[in-house]
């Protein structure tokens, strides 16, 4: 039973990590079809943000907390000069925006290689998230949940909750919204799109910075970490359906369930395999993912 | 002009629901054979949807069929295969293809893999004829995406024909034409009408006039009134919708969304 | 009435398909004469086994640029059908290698296994395997993209999904050491049925096979992208649609495209194999597979000898670069790629097209420019640059170069439109 309990809540927090990537990606694949293939090295950015606090702020816990705001600023400066330099230009040719960020994150792992070295880099987690808690505890063992996981399952659902309040509750919210269901209407009833652009893409990439912060917590930082880790948050956005919140929460945790619960009765290898069919299949009953704007195109 | 028409267009309560707002609500229509059918109707009257629902295109319910054959519940390219063309409001054409490749593309249904995997060795006669009926023979070689927008609507119908349509779905013809080219393209509609059922989504009122046979006016998802241009334009509910709108002819809608 | 029906139409088009087919001959000739007499004369034999290599990312290109030039489909799991081919032929010369009833050595050395798999069986049988190699990339892109396609899945959602196809694959090889050879893949490979691979003259004859086999490939997609198939898949690359309500499938259409790449990647895969002795997951993940698309994109996505043109030279430039200079290749790399496909979409042979084209080239004349020269400066010379199919056709392509440097590469979708404002 514990045991279940824990394989459940491994799934929440592969989910957790999952969602905190997928939502900057999420706002930015939704509302401007655009891939951004580095949005990984966003996520690069935003850890070695902690890193490079650390060497100037002592105290674990002082610099992630810094860390988080200012992540957010620089990955959210990236996505801001990405958009401003190239992805402005691919408007027309949106599945050429997948190949020509796939060079930028090409670019940006090097120079993070030049700057920081090629071998991953420690960070230090704050005393508080080093513990566990003890949840249940019966005959057949404790059930003990991480500290770090907690975290980041309560900044996950934080950001969620802070981006819901976003969209749907300020001015730019509904713009952002608006531009989403449809740009030329958005454009046409005087909506500056570009100016949401910038915003929207300054935020998902922003989030993205958020998310490198949080895996600073549970895995190495390297040049490469955001490669991995980024083909997953796709698939989430993917079978979510574009544009999508709620779609992308369900479906990362669902997934993070999925593969932590697979993973247990098989290995790593067989569920990567059995959750790409699982998938495959969800498509073929909802090819646009979960939830689907409903319009009147044929795209 | 409801009435018998066994292998024409008939269509039987249909009904399109988008997100609980019915953009068909319970259309009866009937569309004999070699009849040239105008629908019209202000923005949102759901003369698009209608069409879309019959070529396959949103799910409806209801019953359309043409020459006998239920339409409803195939898929679209079956029942394009079924011998039912259309065109859309904004032209469709292969941009990249020359007129003579969008043309063979659209005679080349029926071709077996063979065929299809063969270089095409001359221009079929039914392409050479129908280019010529479209008069784009002297731009055979040009790319479709480089011809005027007027052409390019020809195009799409000069496709139609090739595609060997028993039944054509225009939507909105001469949207955009020049007074020559709206009479080129009535001519055209002359032409298609011989052998084939055509219906056509206009708002153009001089070109409805004049080419019309029967007309259908359509409002808020459901039918208003049908018959000769005369007898709708004496229909006093079709006056009292149009008048709260444009007296003489109702605005062009701004895209697909309107209607 | 002089209607293109007629006699005098018809006579021009035989005209130019006559002239067009000895255009291509002479091309064909010139390339063959290039890949089998001026490149063995002139290079040494690790050279030309450097060559080889290459040859075969020409050979994966050549189908990229079919499903992805021609099919519109953004193809970014090659790699898995070019591991597929590659490890079904590992897998027999490792078999073989090993001599009949014995493990091949990895097994026996991470002493997981002590019997053969089951799914290793028929890998022994020197006819199965060869069939594997093309017809399991084959089958499992057929099941795929019927699934996919069929469901409409397409654009970013489809490149996604083959993207992570080629993750999980890469996964499951590392994942499965004893009976895959893990990270290592399967390395060491001796024999060719029956040659010695470490024999230069072998390894000779394995270059010309691939070079043939690259040729073969390229007529092969030159006869698909020329049919009224080819045309129809520009079609449905541009206006899916459109296509379909003219009565066609365009999922039956593109997965044509689709299977042929498959193919032609596992057949690569499969020459790959004893060309450089070794497969291996990293041959075939996410990165390798994205680098394939990368060739493609830099010789001209849409041309027929553009892909193998820019596979070639990537490859070519990565081993001479990479060696000397890590970090600055990698910086090249990324920067030649967004510079490419942000401001050339038709890839460096463009450029001279667009040179060209600046002289007012009468508009839709079937006379199209020579074909751009292939690959940038310093690409190798052993491939000759001429065999482009706008060189030798009335080809849709015509307007491909053009349109894509406007920006328009993918027409407007029926149903988002370019409205037009009603005078």
């Amino acid at each position: 039973m514990t045991l279940v309990f824990s394989q459940l809540f491994t799934g929440i927090s592969i989910g957790a990590v999952l969602l905190l990537i997928a939502l900057g990606l999420s706002l930015t694949f939704g509302q401007m079809n655009v891939i951004n293939m580095a949005h990984g090295e966003f996520i690069m950015a935003g850890a070695y943000t902690v890193y490079v606090l650390q060497q100037v702020i002592s105290g674990a816990g002082v610099s992630l907390l810094v860390a988080l705001p200012v992540a957010f600023l620089v990955a959210g400066a990236m996505g801001v000069v990405l958009e401003r330099l190239l992805i402005r230009r691919l408007y027309t040719r949106r599945l050429d925006t997948l190949l020509v960020t796939w060079g930028v994150s090409l670019l940006l792992q090097q120079l993070a290689r030049d700057v920081f070295g090629a071998p991953n880099v420690q960070t230090q987690a704050p005393e508080l998230l080093t513990g566990s808690v003890k949840i249940l505890s019966t005959g057949a063992g404790d059930l003990v949940l991480a500290n770090s996981r907690l975290f980041i399952l309560a900044l996950a659902l934080l950001a969620v909750a802070a981006l819901t309040l976003l969209l749907r509750a300020t001015p730019l919210g509904r713009r952002v919204r608006a531009v989403v269901q449809n740009r030329d209407l958005a454009a046409a009833s005087g909506i500056a799109t570009g100016r949401v652009d910038r915003v929207t893409f300054f935020i998902g990439s922003g989030l993205a910075g958020v998310a490198g912060v949080a895996l600073t917590l549970v895995g190495p930082i390297g040049p490469t970490m955001g490669t991995n880790i980024i083909i997953d948050a796709f698939l989430v956005v993917v079978v979510g359906g574009i544009g999508q919140l709620k779609g992308t929460v369900i479906v990362a945790f669902a997934l993070g369930m999925m593969q932590s619960l697979v993973e247990y009765s098989t290995t790593i290898s067989v569920a990567k395999v059995l959750v790409f069919l699982a998938i495959v299949a969800f498509l073929q009953w909802r090819p646009q993912g979960l939830f689907t704007l409903r319009t009147r195109s044929l795209a | 002009m409801s009435g018998e028409s066994g292998a024409g267009l008939l269509i039987r309560d249909l009904r399109v629901v988008f997100d609980g707002f019915a953009a068909v609500d319970g259309v009866d229509i009937d569309v004999p054979p070699g009849d040239v059918r105008f629908i019209i109707g202000p923005n949102g009257a759901g003369k698009t949807t209608l069409v879309d629902a019959v070529t396959g295109l949103v799910k409806a319910t209801g019953s359309a069929s043409f020459g006998g054959r239920e339409l409803l519940g195939r898929k679209v390219h079956h029942i394009a295969r079924l011998g039912i063309g259309r065109t859309f409001q904004t032209a469709t054409v292969f941009e990249e293809l020359t007129v003579l490749q969008n043309l063979d593309i659209a005679a080349g249904t029926g071709r077996g893999p063979l065929t299809m995997l063969r270089r095409r060795s001359g221009v079929p006669p039914v392409v050479a004829e129908a280019m010529e009926a479209i008069g784009l023979t002297g731009e055979r070689d040009k790319p479709a995406g480089a011809l005027a927008h007027g052409r390019k609507q020809w195009l799409e119908i000069g496709m139609l024909l090739v595609q060997d349509a028993r039944l054509l779905l225009l939507d909105e013809p001469v949207a955009g034409m020049s007074q020559d080219e709206r009479e080129a393209t009535g001519e055209l509609l002359g032409l298609l009408s011989r052998e084939r059922t055509v219906v056509v989504i206009e708002h153009d009122m001089d070109f409805l006039r004049r080419f019309a046979r029967t007309v259908t006016v359509m409002h808020a998802g459901r039918k208003l009134s049908e018959g000769t241009v005369a007898e709708v334009q004496a229909d006093p509910k079709v006056q009292e919708v149009y008048l709260g709108h444009a007296p003489t002819a109702p605005d062009r809608p701004g895209g697909r969304e309107g209607t | 009435m002089t209607g293109p029906g007629t006699a005098a139409g018809r006579g021009r088009f035989r005209l130019r398909a006559s002239q067009s087919r000895a255009r291509t001959a002479a091309g064909f000739g010139l390339a063959a004469v290039a890949l089998f007499a001026v490149a063995p004369l002139a290079l040494g034999d690790f050279r030309l086994n450097l060559l080889a290599k290459y040859l075969c990312m020409a050979i994966v290109a050549v189908g990229i640029g079919l499903a992805w030039g021609r099919g519109g489909m953004l193809v970014l799991g090659q790699g898995v059908f070019f591991g597929l081919g590659g490890y079904a032929m590992a897998m027999h010369l490792k078999l073989a290698d090993a001599g009949p009833g014995d493990l091949p050595d990895f097994m026996r050395l991470y002493g997981q296994v002590e019997r053969l798999p089951w799914w290793w069986e028929p890998f022994t049988s020197p006819v199965f395997a060869l069939a594997a190699v093309v017809l399991v990339p084959m089958a499992l892109a057929f099941l795929l993209g019927s699934l996919v396609f069929r469901r409409r899945v397409r654009g970013a959602y489809f490149a996604i999904l083959s993207q992570a196809l080629a993750a999980a694959m890469a996964i499951y090889l590392i994942g499965e050491q004893g009976t895959t050879g893990g990270t290592n893949g399967l390395t060491d490979i001796q024999g060719f049925f029956g040659y010695d691979l470490a024999d230069p003259a072998n390894q000779r004859v394995v270059y010309f096979i691939v070079a043939a086999c690259l040729l073969l490939m390229l007529a092969v997609a030159r006869q698909l992208m020329l049919s009224r198939y080819g045309e129809l898949l520009v079609a449905t690359r541009d206006a899916e649609e459109r296509v379909r309500f003219l009565g066609y499938d365009p999922a039956r259409v593109k997965l044509v495209a689709y299977v042929v790449a498959a193919g032609m990647a596992g057949l690569a895969g499969a020459l790959f194999v004893p060309a450089v002795g070794i497969i291996s997951p990293a041959l075939i993940g996410v990165v390798p597979s994205i680098e394939f698309v990368i060739g493609v994109a830099l010789g001209g996505r849409a041309t027929l000898v553009g892909p193998a043109l820019g596979a070639v030279g990537l490859a070519w430039a990565k081993t001479a670069l990479s060696e000397q200079f890590p970090a600055g290749w990698t910086y090249f790399e990324g920067l030649l790629f967004v510079l490419v496909v942000a401001f050339l979409p038709g890839g460096l042979g463009s450029v001279a097209g667009l040179v060209r084209r600046r002289r007012a080239v009468p508009a839709g004349a079937p006379e199209a420019p020579e074909a751009p020269p292939g690959v940038r400066p310093g690409g190798p010379p052993e491939v000759p640059s001429f065999l482009d199919p706008r060189a030798a056709s009335s080809s849709p392509l015509e307007g491909t170069v053009d349109g894509a440097v406007d920006g328009a590469l993918e027409a407007p979708a029926p149903g988002e439109p370019t409205r037009e404002v009603a005078p």
